[in-house]
């Protein structure tokens, strides 16, 4: 059998193809993006990009119900936009097996939250399975899928950033081609009016013990017993710590992490003598281990907070002195928008203009910190609109006089554009700042509805932004080039002073899309250069400011975007065709 | 025995290809091998760090502190940040370039002076200005090659699957570069 190196996420995309998976719906979201852009490579597999993640939770439950196998992936933060309809498609259960993977991100590499899946599935009394590598990520997905269909249940399977990211081997198989379900009609089932829900909710308590009690049996729950001084309870990449610190430690290594499997548990810390219990972020099987009366050390010695390491068991369990050199101290490097990005040009207008903006998820949160310092509030997907009206509502039209909302344009057609129908219904007159670059950019390029290209490749009709926002009766949506710094200046300044809605709908691709290079270089024309350093506020990375105070621009960085040479008011910087 | 490799660098510059390159030849020859790299945010501009293990039989896919055998920088600032992760007996490959973070352009903090002679104290360093090597053979973009092929020599391959292997991994326009520039870093070393 062929065997691959496989990221984690290509390895849940591959295990999704074996397992017959025939519909995947998604938005994308670090660090679960890989899994439909793979999934999209398999021709036997319908893949889309939703607009958001309840959307895409939504479009697999209908695939489930109508019979087939069906995928929704999504990042933690996802999960909450999905939660409402997976707290009652847990009621409902599945007809063709249903699996949520969701990634969490302990230590927010590319999050605003470290929230813990796993207390979301408690909650929506939905099983959760949890893979140590890549391996296990394609096995596990299509052993959620026989779980799935076994209990009448949706099955998440949750991934971290460590998994999603890390490659390792993984050994192919072939796609079993699962024969559809039958549909039947079945309200009572699948009509979620409370008369039926009251009985669903009976069944579902009934599943997760049942769920419970033969988990013990259950082959991704694996006890390994070798020293018996020490125990340790683990799952995912943590497990993967304690075989490298404490090979010869035994494990009971839990590939199902709710419902808990009680006898198997029990069992394990009745034959080791002192017992660990090894998860990243919240004390989730910690709190029931210990409800049940089993003495164990879990949080008191590891932190609820980023990943963990072998390391840490090394000295917080052995008592080992890691030795190695303190690291040295160097000048952070935190991530900046990129050379060419048009969200710069928008924000050196703002900042400029010292406009404060509610900002929004993606690229162009970066507007928050200096040199740029325009964003004052980021919260989750779409929020800036919301936010803003909030404080007008509080605060009265005045106050948002030098406020706009900032938000991308896969951002507003996620959940952005329910917030600016309030903004209209409600008789707000925030001014709405679209930051459109064609593309959702953060997470690695992903199309959406206002693109007009789908997760398949296939050219279909955009969704005009302009359009939209017209159609919603406001009067002043005006587009501008977001490099037209002149244009965009007027229009900020005339659209926060009006009494109204505005939306402001600034264009430019993001500079990384495929044939969208400037085919310019900016170039610093030396006896020209006053020294000034207007060129260098908006923080472009490729300029530097060299010894005797004139500039240096990077050619292997520059963009040719013209951003600096707009800015210098001495003819200092020119652009040379490439 | 496992091998523990990292490569370092500012996002952007190329670690995952790198790193795509490093996996690709452990597997042909055999071994059980993990990576684990940075996507997201953090690509934009920021630190960048991937890890390479690969052995008899690898468990986490992470390189920890004091453990690292070869930590190749491809920015020197990062080769500092991350020095600590060498073992004693470690090996630096460090490309001889500076890039200002955001941190030292606003004036916020100070670009340190003499990485490379400080590191050479403590440590076995092997450097190469890369970009004006690239730059020599037609393509700047292929630097970080370069850099690889110096750092392969602290590696149990033979050039022959270094070879076949970068012809597999790279862009089918770019083989013939990569090459040589593989060539110029491992002849070098």
């Amino acid at each position: 059998m062929e065997k691959k190196i496989m990221l984690g996420n290509e390895a849940i995309a591959r295990g999704a193809y074996e397992a017959g998976v025939k519909v995947s719906a998604a938005y994308p979201g670090t660090p679960s993006t890989e899994i439909s852009e793979n999934i999209a490579l398999y021709n036997d597999i319908y893949a889309e990009w939703s607009p958001n993640e309840k959307v895409a939770m939504e479009v697999a439950i209908g695939a489930s119900i109508s019979g087939v196998r069906a995928m929704a992936s999504m990042k933690h933060v996802g999960v909450n936009v999905a939660s409402d309809p997976l707290y009652t498609i847990s009621y409902s259960g599945v007809n063709g097996g249903l699996v949520l993977v969701a990634a969490d991100d302990p230590g927010l590499y590319s999050s605003q939250n470290e929230q813990d899946t796993r207390c979301v599935a408690r909650a929506a009394l939905v099983p959760v399975l949890e893979p140590s590598d890549s391996q296990e990520a394609k096995d596990f997905v299509k052993y959620a899928y026989g779980l799935s269909e076994k209990y009448d249940t949706p099955v998440i399977v949750r991934t971290t950033t460590r998994l999603a990211h890390s490659q390792g081997t993984v050994t192919l198989e072939d796609r079993v081609e699962v024969e559809d379900k039958p549909y039947q009609r079945d309200p009572g089932k699948y009509v979620m009016m409370p008369g039926n829900a009251i009985g669903r909710h009976v069944y579902v308590e009934q599943r997760m013990k049942a769920m419970a009690e033969d988990g013990s049996a259950f082959p991704i729950n694996r006890a390994e017993y070798h020293d018996t001084s020490i125990g340790f309870i683990t799952s995912g990449i943590p497990y993967q710590y304690v075989k490298e610190a404490c090979p010869n430690a035994s494990v009971l290594k839990l590939g199902m992490v709710h419902p808990l499997p009680r006898k198997l548990i029990e069992e394990f810390a009745s034959k080791v003598e002192k017992l660990y219990i090894f998860e990243e972020l919240e004390p989730v099987i910690e709190e029931q281990v210990k409800s049940w009366g089993i003495e164990a050390i879990g949080k008191e010695i590891f932190t609820v907070q980023g990943e963990y390491s072998a390391n840490m068991i090394r000295e917080k369990v052995l008592g080992e002195k890691v030795e190695f050199k303190a690291p040295a101290q160097v000048p952070a490097r935190p991530p900046i928008l990129c050379p060419g990005c048009p969200h710069r040009s928008v924000y050196s207008v703002l900042n400029r203009l010292k406009i404060h903006a509610a900002g929004d998820i993606g690229c162009y949160t970066l507007g928050a910190v200096p040199p740029l310092n325009v964003i004052d509030t980021t919260v989750c997907m779409g929020s800036s609109i919301s936010t803003l009206h909030g404080m007008e509502k509080a605060k009265g039209k005045e106050y948002i006089k030098n406020w706009v909302a900032v938000i991308g344009d896969s951002t507003f057609m996620h959940t952005g554009v329910n917030s600016l129908m309030n903004m209209v219904y409600n008789q707000g007159t925030g001014t709405v700042l679209i930051l459109d670059n064609s593309t959702t950019g953060m997470t690695g390029h992903q199309d959406h509805a206002a693109t007009g290209k789908t997760l398949k490749g296939e050219t279909v009709p955009a969704i005009s932004i302009y359009h939209l926002c017209k159609s919603m009766g406001i009067a002043h949506v005006i587009e501008v080039n977001a490099f037209d710094t002149q244009k965009l200046e007027q229009t900020v300044k005339e659209e926060v002073a009006r009494d109204a809605v505005s939306v402001i709908i600034a264009q430019s691709p993001c500079v990384l899309l495929k044939g969208n290079v400037f085919p310019y270089k900016c170039r610093p024309v030396t006896d020209a250069c006053k020294k000034c350093g207007l060129c260098l506020k908006p923080g472009c990375p490729a300029l530097t400011k060299a010894e005797d105070g004139s500039i240096r621009i990077d050619e292997t960085m520059c963009n040719g975007c013209g951003l600096c040479m707009q800015l210098c008011k001495f003819q200092a910087i020119e652009q040379v065709e490439i | 025995m496992t091998k523990n490799i990292m490569i370092v660098g500012v996002g952007g510059q190329g670690t995952l290809l790198t790193s795509r390159i490093l996996g690709g030849i452990t597997l042909e020859a055999g071994y059980d091998v993990k990576l684990s790299e940075v996507h997201g945010m953090a690509q934009r501009g920021g630190s960048v760090v991937t890890f390479v293990r690969y052995g008899e039989n690898v468990a986490e896919p992470i390189v920890e502190e004091g453990q690292a055998d070869v930590l190749i920088a491809f920015e020197e600032l990062e080769a500092l940040r991350y020095a600590h992760f060498l073992k004693k007996d470690g090996v630096l490959i460090v490309n001889e370039q500076q890039m200002e973070p955001i941190t030292v352009v606003t004036g916020a903090a100070k670009y340190p002076q003499g990485i490379i002679e400080g590191l050479e104290k403590e440590h076995t360093v092997y450097k190469i200005n890369a970009m004006e090597e690239a730059k020599k053979l037609g393509n700047a973009k292929v630097f970080n090659i370069i850099v690889l092929g110096m750092a392969a020599r602290h590696m149990d391959f033979s050039q022959e699957a270094w070879l076949e292997v970068i012809q597999k991994t790279v862009p089918p326009k770019t083989v013939e570069i990569n090459q040589k520039a593989f060539l110029k870093g491992y002849e070098n070393a």
